[in-house]
C-alpha cells in the first residue's frame, strides 16, 4: 500500500510563473470584490527594505527591515483584518512618492493615511507630525507643546517610538532637545540618512 | 478562536497544492486556473470566520472541489457547438512545458481514479474523505486511487525502469538516477 507521506509529487510540476499569475489575478479580483481589506508590497530604499500595506481607507503601516515583515503582516492581520494579499497596486501612489522623497525631488506626501494602529495620545502626537516641515526639526518638549500637553515630553518619544507610518509621518523630525538624534524604530543609521537627506535637499 | 493569521500565507503555503488538484481534476488549462482563483477569492471572503484550527489545506481543497463542480456544470451549459472556435490565450505559459507529459497522463487516467489521485495524492485529504465528496466506498476509493497512481507511475518513470515490489515512487527515482 504506497502510504501519502512516501508519494513525491515533484514530477507533477507548477511552473514557475503559474502561481505569480495567478496571484496577480487573485489580488484584482479580491480588490475589485471588495475583500482585499490589506495590500501590501515591500520596496528597496536606502534606508533598506520597506514595507508597505493599505487598507481601502489609506496606508495604514511602513515598516522597517528589522521590525520583521512576517511580525508586522501578522500584528496587522490580529489588529486590523486578517485578509491579508500581496498586491502591488494599492501601493504603487505611494511607492513613487518614496521615490521621489529619496530622490530629492519631493519634499511631502500627499496619499490618504489610515490610522487604525493608533489610538489616543499616540494618534493625537502622530497626526500633528506631518506639520513638521520637510528640513525642519522639533524637540520632543517642543511637540508635547504643541499638542497642548507640554509635560508629556516622555509620551510623545513613545507616540514617536510606535509610529505605524514612519517616513511619510515624519517622527525623524523630532530630536532631544539638545539636538541629540533620540531613537528611531527603523535605527539611529536610517533618522540620519533621513535627516542629511532633508538637509542637503 | 476565529482565524488571525494572515490569508497571503496560505496563498504560498498552498497555492501549489490547490493547483495540481485543479489540473488533476479539470486538466490543466484555464478551467483549473478558473477554479484556483475561484477557491482563493471564495476563501479570502470567508477567511475571518474560520476557525483558528482549521486545517487549512483540507478545507481549500474541498472549497477547490466545489468550484469544480461549479465550472463542470457551467461548461455543460454553455457547450454550444460552433465553427468558430474562440481564441482563448492561455494562462499557462507554455503548455508544452510540461515535459514529462504528467499533467496529461492524471488526464488519461479514468474518472474515478483521477479524483481519487487528485483529492488523496495530491489535495492530501484521507481517502474517507475523499469518498464522502467525490462518493462510493472508503475501500473502492482506496483501490481507485492505488490504480491511479500505479498507472501515472508507469508513464512518468518510464526512462527509470522499476520492479513492482518497490513501494515508493521516491526511491524509485533515486534508484533509477543512479543506474
Amino acid at each position: 500500500m504506497i502510504d501519502i507521506t512516501t508519494f513525491d509529487v515533484a514530477p507533477f510540476t507548477i511552473e514557475a510563473d503559474a502561481i505569480s499569475d495567478l496571484h496577480a489575478r487573485l489580488a484584482a479580483r479580491a480588490e475589485d470584490r471588495g475583500v482585499l481589506d490589506i495590500a501590501y508590497r515591500t520596496i528597496e530604499s536606502p534606508v533598506g527594505p520597506l514595507l508597505l500595506a493599505a487598507t481601502e481607507k489609506g496606508l495604514v503601516r511602513v515598516a522597517f527591515e528589522r521590525e520583521d515583515f512576517d511580525a508586522v503582516l501578522q500584528a496587522l492581520a490580529t489588529k486590523v483584518s486578517p485578509r491579508v494579499l500581496e498586491a502591488p497596486r494599492r501601493l504603487d501612489v505611494v511607492a513613487t512618492e518614496l521615490d521621489e522623497y529619496f530622490a530629492g525631488t519631493r519634499r511631502a506626501f500627499d496619499v490618504r493615511l489610515d490610522y487604525a494602529l493608533s489610538s489616543g495620545f499616540r494618534e493625537t502626537v502622530q497626526r500633528y507630525l506631518p506639520r513638521i516641515g520637510f528640513g525642519h526639526t522639533q524637540s520632543y518638549r517642543d511637540v508635547a507643546e504643541f499638542v497642548g500637553n507640554p509635560k508629556a515630553v516622555r509620551a510623545v518619544g513613545t507616540a514617536c517610538a510606535t509610529n505605524p507610518l514612519p517616513i511619510v509621518v515624519p517622527c525623524h523630525r523630532v530630536l532631544r532637545t539638545d539636538g541629540s538624534l533620540g531613537g528611531y524604530l527603523g535605527g539611529l543609521d536610517a533618522k540620519t540618512t533621513l535627516l542629511t537627506l532633508e538637509n542637503a535637499a | 478562536m476565529k482565524m488571525k493569521r494572515p490569508f497571503e500565507q496560505a496563498v504560498q503555503r498552498h497555492g501549489e497544492t490547490v493547483l495540481r488538484v485543479c489540473r488533476a481534476v479539470l486538466g490543466p488549462g484555464a478551467d483549473a486556473d478558473d477554479a484556483w482563483s475561484e477557491t482563493f477569492l471564495a476563501a479570502l471572503t470567508s477567511w475571518p470566520n474560520l476557525p483558528d484550527d482549521t486545517n487549512v489545506q483540507a478545507w481549500l481543497v474541498r472549497v477547490a472541489h466545489r468550484k469544480a463542480i461549479d465550472i463542470t456544470r457551467m461548461r455543460a451549459r454553455h457547450a454550444i457547438p460552433t465553427e468558430d472556435l474562440p481564441e482563448r490565450p492561455s494562462t499557462l505559459g507554455n503548455p508544452h512545458a510540461d515535459e514529462n507529459g504528467v499533467w496529461a497522463a492524471v488526464a488519461a487516467l479514468p474518472e474515478r481514479q483521477r479524483l481519487a489521485v487528485a483529492y488523496h495524492y495530491f489535495g492530501g485529504l484521507p481517502h474517507a474523505e475523499t469518498a464522502e465528496i467525490i462518493g462510493g466506498s472508503t475501500d473502492a476509493v482506496r483501490r481507485a486511487a492505488a490504480d491511479g497512481i500505479r498507472s501515472l507511475r508507469r508513464t512518468y518513470s518510464a526512462d527509470e525502469p522499476y520492479s513492482a515490489d518497490e513501494p515508493d515512487p521516491a526511491d524509485e527515482r533515486r534508484e533509477g538516477a543512479s543506474r
